[in-house]
Order: C-alpha cells, then structure tokens, then sequence
C-alpha cells in the first residue's frame, strides 16, 4: 500500500496546493518539505523493519497499480527526498515571485511522482513513460528563467530527451516481436533464450538510457541545461533528475538483462570510462562556475556506469553508493554555487577570488564537497571510490580500475582550480562588500556536508550492514 | 504490389516532402497529410481507436499548435526566404536519393527474423487492457498532461520578467 | 479488413527505416528550431507506425493500440512544450535560427 501511496499523497497534494486561495503563500513550501520528508523517513526506516511497508486498504480495489518497492527503490527514494529537500530550501531562497514559486514546486511534485514510479515499475512501458513525465517537468523547469541562455539549454534538453525516447520506443517494439509482451521478466527471457531481435531491443533502450543520462557522445545537451536553469532547478536536475532518467534504469535493468559474460558488460565499461574520463578533461577546461560542476556531474555519473559492469556481487552496492554520494554532494556544490551567483551577480570564476574571508561557511561546506567527490579520506566519496574500484579490480577489469583511480587525479585537479578561483587569492576590490549568504541557502548546505562527513566516518560501522541487507 | 505497400510509399513521399519543403506552412501541411495515411494505416492493420486518436488529435491538433506558432514567429521579407532557398537545397537534396538507395538496397537483404507467436485465446479488448491492466499507464498520461499544463503557464504568457 | 494486408516484417521494418532516416535527417540538416520540431514529428510518428507493426505481427493489438494511445498523448505535450521554447526563444533572440544564439559557450 504504501508503494501507491508515494505515489498518490504528492498527487493529492499537487492538486490540493493548485486549487488553493492566493492568500495561502507560505504553506506550500511547508506542504511539499514534509512531503518530501515523510518520503525520507519512510524510506530509512524500513530496512530498520520499524515501519510496515504491506499493510493493505479497501482502496487496493479500487486502484490496481502494479508496483514493487524493493531495496534498489529505497535508495532512489532516500536520494530523491534528499535532493528535493535541497531543491525546496534554496528554491525558497532563490525565487522571489510567488507564481514562479507556485509552478515551481508543482512541477517539482510531478517530477517527484515521476521519480517515485520509476522506482517501482516492473514493465518497460511504464517505465519509459515515468521516464518521460520526468524529463517533461524537468524541461519545462528549466524554462522557469527567462533570462541567459534558459531557451536554448531547454531546447536541447528537450530534443535530445525527446530523440532517446524514440530509441527506447522502437526498443520495446523489437521486444513486442520478440518476447510478446514488455514485462521485465519477459524481456530477460527472451534475452537469454537466444533472440537477435532481443540483442538489438536491449541495445537500442541502453542507447536510450545513455542519451538522458548524459553519457559521452550523447552529453550535448548536459552543460547548458545545467548553467541555465535557475539555481533550485540545477540543484534538482544535477541531484537526481538526470540519474534517475538514466543511470538507475540501467541499475534496474542490467543485472536482469545483461548476462555476467556478454558484451553487454563490455559496453557499459567503455561507455561509462569515455564518460568519467571525458567529462573529466571537459571540466578542466571551465570558467564558469557551474559549467565545470555539470561537467563534472557527467564523469561522476561515467563512474556509476563502470561499476555496473564490475564484479556482479559487488557491482550494484557500489554503483549505488556512489550515486547517493553524488546527490549530497553534487546537491551541496549547486547550492554553494547559487550563493555565490546570488551575492556576487556572476558565474565566472576568473573574476572571482578570496570569497573564502567574506564568505566562510560557503567556503568551508564547498571544501568539504569537492574533497568528497574527488575521493579524499575520511569522506563519504572515498568509500565510494574505493568500492568502484575494488568492484572493477575483483571482477577482472583492471584496465578500467587504473583509469579509475588516475580520473580521481583529474577530478582533485579541476576541483582545486575551483577552489583556488573563487575562495582563495587575493580578493578583489568590488568584491569587499559580500557578505555571507543567507539562513536559507546556508541551512541545506551545512545538512548535506554534515551529511557527507557521517558517512564518511561512520562508514566501516556502515558496511556490514549494507553488505548484510544486500541489493 | 498490394494496396498496403502503395499507401507506405504514399506515407514516406508525404514525410519527404514535409522535411524538404522550403515554406513552413507547406511543412505543416505536409505533416498533416502524413499524420492522415499513418491513421488509414493503422486502421487497415487493424488499430481503429489508435488510428482515430492519431487523427484527431496529431493532424489536428498539432496542426493547430504549428500554424499558431508560425504565425507568432514570422517577421522576415520574403526575399530573404529566396535567398535560404538555395542554401537549403544543397544540405537537403541528397535525402530522396538516400532513401532510394536504402529502400532498394534493404529489399535485396534478407534476414531471418524470429517472431513470437500470437497468443492463443486472441489478445483481448484494448478498453480492457486500457483500463484493467495498464491502469498506471493511465495514471503516468494524467501526470504528463499536467506537466504540459504548467509548461503553457510557464511559456505562454506575455512579456514575462527575469526571475532571479 | 478491406485490403490485402502482407505478413512480411522486413517489408514494415524497410518503411521504418525509410521514415526514420527522414526524420533525422530534417533534424540535423536544419538550423531552424521549427523544422527539427517537424523532424522530430516525423520520428515520433515512425516509431508510432512501428510500434502498430509489432503488435500487428506478433498478435499482441491491445496492447500495442494501449501504448500508441499513450505515445500520442505524449507526442501532444512535447510538441506544445516544443513550440513554447520555440516562442521564448524568438521573443529573446528574434529570430529562430539556432546560429543566432549569444550566450552559451563552450
């Protein structure tokens, strides 16, 4: 029951907040917080077995939904809820007229309940189509500023999305012919009796998946999204948007449909090292701030991809972590960087310099996000990586291993060129008059890095526990 | 050479000529008139509510949709459009001759293709499968179409201001 | 039915092709945001034709005829989300070529 309710209560909600009096106006900001927390919660608590997830209602008749909610759902559903909280609170800080935040955090709702079913769907139909409701909230998101840029970035989101799900549709054609239906059962079926027609289905829906998740050479549309939204939408579409339409699709569907030995793997190795490596090299190169974090965004997704084709045992855990790791910390990162757009008017880095004395606890959480991804101990990213690797390297791919590791150089390198443009150096004279940014940007940041440093030092507790639960 | 294969070669003709036009009213109607074949050929395998809903709603309302946007975007004079015209025809072209040449050629190949076999009791009504089975998918089109709402208030309004 | 219907796939799989091949072309060969719009119509619409055939074929109608349906509905609001970038685009930049962008580099 509670798999309909995730996604019932926000659709309860979006209708309820969208019929109410102008007058109500900080309400829905409180409304869409707890329900982004309830998910949260609901979410954490029930591998501790403290909330029953199967008690059943009348209302199970009237509905048929065909959904599961398994561990692979929960982590998309702690993710979503921490990376939707992110999103609110700076959103909250950011946008100032009330009908922008009204569409805002409807659309918000919609991309949650988007979300939410692609967590639980067990059929590939269904599944493109959450896919899609996603990718469309989140375009029209991406419109929501008016100003540099925003048509153009949605444009290509939007082509590009819309040319992927072409692809997945002929995808599911090719499995009608060939396994007659579109369940996720009867697609591997058909994968492992031998059906070429299947082969060409599973390669043409991972092509697919591969243009929304923004992998290289279908990472085109990527940056621009990013660096023209507004601040709260880059939080939420670098937080879990683009994951969700991509990446956890393939975590869903390649230990099923891809066999331990087959090419499949190969490809998502090759895939995912031209991602993490070329997004790399690409952030390098950025002067604008949040150019050189969505560039970044596309090799730490690049990272994710490579586990799945690691040792199958521990290739899903990894995958996994890492990916949580990259909303809290990517999330944090978006966020510090809408502060400093916010105080300082201006994205590009080469006329920053020294904020970190006029704007400390930026600076720090910032220090403390970009030493996590680039996979320093004692954070939460260097378990991750470390996981990654030793998936790579049990399961024979020692090749991929290495380039993981000299990646993580790259990714410290560009990252200590951010550090070193916009915190440290000598500050410049129309600069003196920052002041830190405000409670409402300042409370998101402070969570996730707390965040980011528990896990990072309670992670060897962690770990049996993760290892126990299995995915 | 059945009546099946007359109207697919009518369907790609209508295709062609809706991307090599050089007028984008022609374009539009050139879509139209290809929504209209690809709902008779639905209709002839069989599909008679999706060749209705392809109808109505792709060559009408998504006509509907272009004109009004192409009536909002026009401002150049025509001499311009002659001037395009030439720079057009050298990107564009190459495209009949290609599909000449992969039709004929792909005639040529023959593969061996693997088809399951139709379910014995018949497949069922599509308003059952609709409403009884796919009852998410019915729900995932409400949200879809909710999200193309606020993307109308978003985008459609007047002269909009800068947000932040 | 009326007409003779041919039980062949790679006959329907040419046509696909052919369609496909169309709608991506127009796409890429454009720098007009209208016109890779009308490309990307053509491509929804053989994907749609193509999703018919396998449930022709396969004897799996219903279920074919329950996506299409839901296919179209979203054919129908990315088109209307198409054409309000389409109009923001040109109230910024005036004009709707795609050269004609200033402001994202790199």
């Amino acid at each position: 029951m509670i798999s309909d309710l995730l996604l019932l209560v926000p659709f309860l909600a979006l209708i309820v907040l969208n019929l109410l009096p102008k007058s109500a106006r900080v309400t829905p900001f409180v409304v869409c917080l707890l329900i982004f927390l309830a998910q949260t919660t609901a979410a954490v608590l029930k591998p501790f077995g403290l909330i029953d997830w199967s008690f059943t209602s009348p209302l199970e008749k009237v509905i048929g939904f065909t959904l599961v909610a398994d561990n692979l759902s929960i982590l998309l559903f702690v993710t979503t809820g921490i990376a939707g909280l992110a999103a609110i609170l700076v959103g909250r800080a950011t946008l100032k007229e009330p009908r922008s935040r009204a569409i805002f955090l409807s659309l918000l709702l919609v991309a949650l309940i988007g979300i939410n079913g692609i967590a639980m769907v067990r059929d590939l139909f269904t599944l493109f189509l959450f896919v899609e409701v996603t990718s469309v909230a989140a375009v029209i998101l991406v419109t929501l500023r008016e100003g540099a840029g925003g048509f153009e970035g949605a444009w290509k989101y939007l082509l590009l999305s819309s040319v992927a799900s072409v692809f997945m549709l002929a995808s599911i054609g090719f499995f009608l012919l060939s396994a007659g239906g579109i369940t996720f059962d009867q697609a591997a079926a058909a994968l492992a009796a031998p059906a070429p027609l299947a082969w060409v289905a599973a390669a043409l829906f991972m092509c697919g998946l591969f243009v929304k998740g923004a992998m290289i050479p279908f990472h085109g549309w990527l940056a621009d999204a990013y660096t023209a939204a507004p601040a709260p939408v880059s939080v939420f579409l670098a937080g879990i948007v683009t994951k969700a339409t991509g990446i956890f699709a393939l975590m869903r569907l390649a230990p099923s449909l891809l066999p331990a030995s087959a090419p499949g793997r190969e490809i998502l190795l090759i895939t995912g090292a031209l991602a993490a490596v070329g997004g790399a090299f690409l952030a390098l190169g950025q002067s604008d701030m949040k150019r050189m974090l969505a560039y970044s965004s596309i090799s730490q997704m690049g990272y994710i991809v490579m586990a799945l084709g690691g040792e199958p045992s521990l290739a899903l855990l990894a995958a996994g972590f890492h990916f949580f790791n990259h909303t809290v910390s990517k999330a944090q990162l978006f966020a510090n960087a809408a502060a400093v757009e916010k105080r300082l008017g201006t994205r590009d880095m080469d006329k920053m310099g020294g904020l970190a004395a006029r704007m400390p606890v930026t600076g720090a959480t910032a220090a403390v996000a970009t030493l996590s991804i680039a996979g320093l101990p004692p954070l939460a990213g260097f378990w991750s990586k470390l996981l990654v690797v030793i998936a790579l390297w049990n399961g024979g791919q020692r090749v991929f291993a290495v380039i993981a590791i000299l990646t993580s150089l790259v990714t410290l390198g560009y990252f200590l060129v951010l550090q070193r443009k916009v915190f440290f150096g000598k500050i410049l004279p129309e600069w003196e008059s920052v002041r830190e940014a405000g409670a409402g940007l300042l409370v998101p940041v402070i969570a996730l890095a707390l965040i980011t440093v528990a896990i990072g030092i309670g992670f060897p507790f962690l770990l049996p526990m993760l290892l126990g639960g299995g995915v | 050479m059945t009546l099946m294969t007359i109207l697919l070669v009518l369907l790609v003709i209508a295709a062609l000529w809706a991307s090599m036009t050089t007028l984008l009213l022609r374009a539009t109607i050139a879509l139209a008139l290809t929504s209209a074949l690809l709902a008779v050929v639905m209709y002839s395998l069989g599909a008679t509510l999706a060749a209705v809903l392809e109808l109505s709603v792709c060559a009408g309302l998504i006509s509907v949709v272009f004109v009004s946007v192409i009536s909002l975007t026009q401002r150049k004079p025509f001499k311009e459009y002659v001037t395009r015209r030439l720079s057009r025809l050298s990107r564009f072209w190459p495209l009949p001759l290609v599909l000449m040449a992969i039709g004929l050629g792909l005639s040529f190949v023959h593969v061996p293709v693997q088809i399951v076999l139709p379910l014995p009791g018949g497949d069922g009504d599509v308003r059952t499968v609709l409403w009884n089975l796919r009852q998410l998918d019915l729900f995932g089109q409400i949200l879809i179409l909710l999200a193309g709402v606020f993307g109308v208030l978003v985008l459609f309004k007047g002269e909009g201001k800068d947000v932040d | 039915m009326l007409i003779e219907i041919p039980q062949s796939f790679w006959l329907y799989f040419i046509f696909f092709i052919l369609l496909m091949v169309d709608g991506l072309w127009c796409m890429l060969a454009t720098y007009n945001l209208l016109r890779m719009l009308i490309g990307l119509e053509v491509l929804m619409k053989s994907v749609t034709f193509f999703l018919i055939v396998a449930g022709y074929l396969s004897g799996r109608m219903a279920l074919a005829q329950a996506m299409v349906i839901t296919v179209i509905v979203i054919e129908v609001v990315v088109v209307v989300a198409a054409a309000g970038i389409i109009l923001g685009f040109f109230r910024k930049n005036d004009s709707l070529s795609i050269r004609h962008t200033r402001d994202l580099k790199g």
